[in-house]
């Protein structure tokens, strides 16, 4: 791949969160992914940056899409690539987490990419290890390279973030993907919206400079980006919503409901969906859609981090 | 043995007292006249200040069972150190403090191990499960001075009825750990903004006041006495005010932390900052200050609980609840109330010594006059030092307070006339 001009740095070793990025961080991998993402669809060769270097993934939650991206991007960059799925390990001997992650930073691990369920774990390994830890999802707290991720889709194709309405639909509470967003949106100047039943809407949220909606109709207008969050079912069981059969009612993203945004709404959605609850088939498949342009930009924001990441050890 | 402490400020709240005097000990108890003898032990105390050693009604010494945390040897020493001469000890241990027998052991293992005096806290139900009463009139005969089931709230309304009902006749105060479980359920802090922003789950202020309105109301209801053990949020602090314009039997505690910390220092998921209740806000502080204040809360104590490395270096979520106490309480109280002049040196002192013996009480202990048993702590009120986790004496180091620095130390602590720590 051709050369990369950066002159930039992350301040930190970690990338645990985009509460903890400055705006410029986060306009420096804006501006860097778009040559990973070129040298990614159409070269057929490995760049050689992450050459000799060990990424380990460490998920205590299962994942495809956000494992497979990172394991594709880390090995685009030439890096060698180990996957601990939490199941198999000797976590379920009852190692602690930070036993486990010293276990792998005595192995030589560069990066460690963690997902668990418990908010807060990427922090405490973070702390404990020289190592680099990506978070990949912590429990509600924060997935920041989906926030990143999504950042860059509306960065492509709006070019702007300034006076762009962004709403975020459904489960906010239970969200880390929310929260990613929420913190990258602001600080990049768009206005951020959320909208979704009450029960799930989490306390104080509008402190972060975010509005609150309830009525999904009445938050659409006018609105140039929809991130839709996936709804775990099992949320029901909680009581956090009646029904399903009510929520496809208040929230579900309809063709007819998509007439209230822009004419040019993006729609996003972090996957995996599920079709025909919080977002409609005809709408999953229309041309405002780019669920699928949000997977392959996930891979060139993941090399553009690890590019980074990698650089403050050189 | 005699001991005179010569020239030393002495502040007794009981008396209202702050002059600069001796004080005499003999055979363990204070003495106003000079002694005779030549054998006196004479301790200067020019530039330090004399108070009733300092009584903490709510401390978890984990003996009989999590030894690995702290035993009744490692805390009461934990407690010297910090000035405190009695302790009450929770009953959560393991096996919990529901009987007789539990009591005897605890008293037995102070009075050999322990350097100061332990007082038993007993269950208020069996197993501290909170369905059947525990057998609190034997728990008393043993040497109890209240009962509770800290940490656990009793559910059931008609329970509690009993509980309190059944107390009433032994004189033992109730001291209830106020809190609905199924609003504070899964939560780890306190909820607001910082609960959002960590991805934590939240208590709200709420579940605690609640549970305190409830047992207000019960205590109301029986003529019982209600303990409110660690206050932490303003509304509590109104409810507790309220119920005693009512005339309702209740008294309050909170602790060091519950007036000097936010839910703020949370947000790098240091588990040192996990406790229950959780640390609250701003405006919490200044109620809790307030109600310290105009004597809604009547104590100060710490809910020493101490936990080890590897339980707490873990997931916050993970982590157990609780922070130790005993080597701070003196310095928070002094650092947050008395310099920055919310309450006068003898109001902060009388939260922890002469308030807790009346309303627990115990003969003999929380004041400086004649007669009384020689509980002494002494402070030197110009020694200033950082507070590290090398110095720390307890087994355990679960203090969000490492790296502080504070102004005045205990110097030296005595019990029944012995010296049992001094620097």
């Amino acid at each position: 791949m051709k050369n990369i001009i950066c002159n930039g740095f992350l301040n930190s070793k970690d990338l645990l969160g985009l509460e903890y990025l400055q705006k410029e961080e986060l306009q420096l991998i804006l501006n860097l992914v778009n040559d990973f993402k070129n040298f990614f669809l159409v070269s057929n060769t490995k760049s050689s940056i992450l050459s000799g270097k060990t990424l380990i993934t460490l998920f205590y939650e299962p994942s495809t899409r956000t494992r497979i991206s990172f394991e594709l991007a880390a090995k685009k960059l030439s890096a060698e690539v180990l996957n601990i799925t939490v199941n198999t390990s000797s976590v379920v001997k009852g190692e602690s987490l930070i036993d486990t992650g010293k276990t792998l930073e005595a192995m030589k691990a560069d990066f460690i990419v963690i997902r668990h369920y418990f908010s807060g774990a990427p922090n405490i390994l973070a702390r404990t290890l020289k190592t680099s830890i990506i978070n990949a999802g912590d429990g509600f707290h924060e997935h920041p390279t989906q926030g990143l991720l999504d950042l860059y889709t509306i960065y492509e194709s709006k070019k702007t973030f300034c006076n762009l309405k962004v709403l975020l639909v459904g489960d906010i509470l239970h969200s880390r993907v929310a929260k990613s967003n929420i913190w990258a949106l602001t600080k990049m100047g768009a206005q951020v919206a959320v909208v979704g039943p009450s029960t799930l809407i989490p306390a104080s949220i509008q402190e972060l400079g975010v509005k609150v909606y309830y009525d999904f109709d009445k938050a659409l207008v006018d609105t140039d980006v929809i991130n839709i969050l996936r709804i775990q079912l099992e949320r029901q069981q909680e009581n956090f919503f009646p029904s399903v059969h009510e929520y496809v009612k208040l929230y579900q993203l309809t063709k007819k409901r998509l007439l209230k945004a822009k004419s040019d709404v993006l729609v996003m959605h972090p996957g995996p969906i599920n079709r025909g609850i919080e977002i409609s088939s005809e709408v999953a498949d229309s041309t405002n859609t780019v669920i699928n342009k949000q997977v392959t930009n996930g891979i060139a924001v993941r090399m553009a981090v690890l590019y980074l990441l990698n650089k403050r050890k050189l | 043995m005699q001991v005179c402490i010569k020239n030393i400020r002495v502040i007794d709240p009981s008396q209202n007292k702050d002059v600069i005097e001796n004080i005499f000990i003999k055979d363990g108890n204070i003495v106003t006249a000079p002694l005779t003898n030549n054998s006196m032990k004479i301790i200067n105390g020019k530039d330090k200040i004399a108070i009733p050693g300092l009584i903490d009604i709510h401390s978890h010494l984990r003996e009989p069972g999590q030894e690995s945390k702290e035993t009744i040897c490692s805390g009461t020493k934990s407690a010297a150190s910090g000035g405190i001469t009695t302790v009450f000890c929770m009953p959560n241990t393991e096996p919990v403090i529901d009987n007789a027998q539990l009591v005897e052991f605890i008293i037995f293992k102070a009075k050999t191990e322990g350097i100061i005096n332990v007082f038993p806290i007993g269950c208020a139900t069996k197993g501290s499960k909170g369905t059947l009463l525990a057998d609190i009139g034997m728990l008393k005969q043993a040497g109890v001075v209240a009962i509770s089931d800290d940490g656990l709230p009793i559910n059931n309304s008609m329970i509690m009825r009993c509980v309190l009902e059944y107390t009433k006749m032994f004189d033992l105060p109730f001291i209830s750990h106020s809190e609905n479980t199924d609003l504070s359920k899964h939560g780890v802090m306190n909820e607001g903004i910082n609960s959002t922003i960590l991805g934590l789950r939240g208590i709200p202020k709420q579940a605690e006041e609640v549970m305190i309105s409830r047992d207000i109301m019960l205590a109301q209801l029986t003529g019982s006495h209600l303990h409110v053990a660690h206050v932490s949020t303003a509304g509590a602090v109104d409810l507790i005010r309220n119920a005693k314009k009512q005339g309702i039997n209740v008294t309050a505690e909170t602790c060091p932390h519950y007036f000097t910390l936010t839910d703020d220092v949370v947000r790098l998921y240091d588990t040192n900052t996990k406790v229950n209740p959780p640390l609250r806000n701003k405006e919490d502080i200044e109620a809790i200050k307030y109600g310290l204040l105009d004597g809604t809360i009547d104590c100060i104590c710490t809910d020493h609980a101490p936990h080890t490395k590897d339980e707490k270096n873990k997931e916050f979520d993970l982590a157990p609840f609780g922070i130790i106490g005993f080597e701070t309480l003196l310095n928070l109280v002094l650092s947050e109330l008395v310099y920055t002049g919310i309450l006068s040196l003898t109001q902060a002192i009388s939260k922890m010594t002469y308030n807790p013996a009346k309303i627990f009480n115990l003969k003999g202990r929380g004041s400086l006059i004649q007669g009384n048993v020689a509980d002494i702590t002494i402070i030197d009120p110009n020694y200033i030092y950082k507070f590290n986790e090398d110095n720390i004496i307890s087994k355990s180091k679960n203090s969000p307070f490492i790296g502080k620095t504070f102004k005045g130390k205990v110097v030296m602590t005595i019990v029944s006339g012995r010296i049992v720590y001094h620097i």
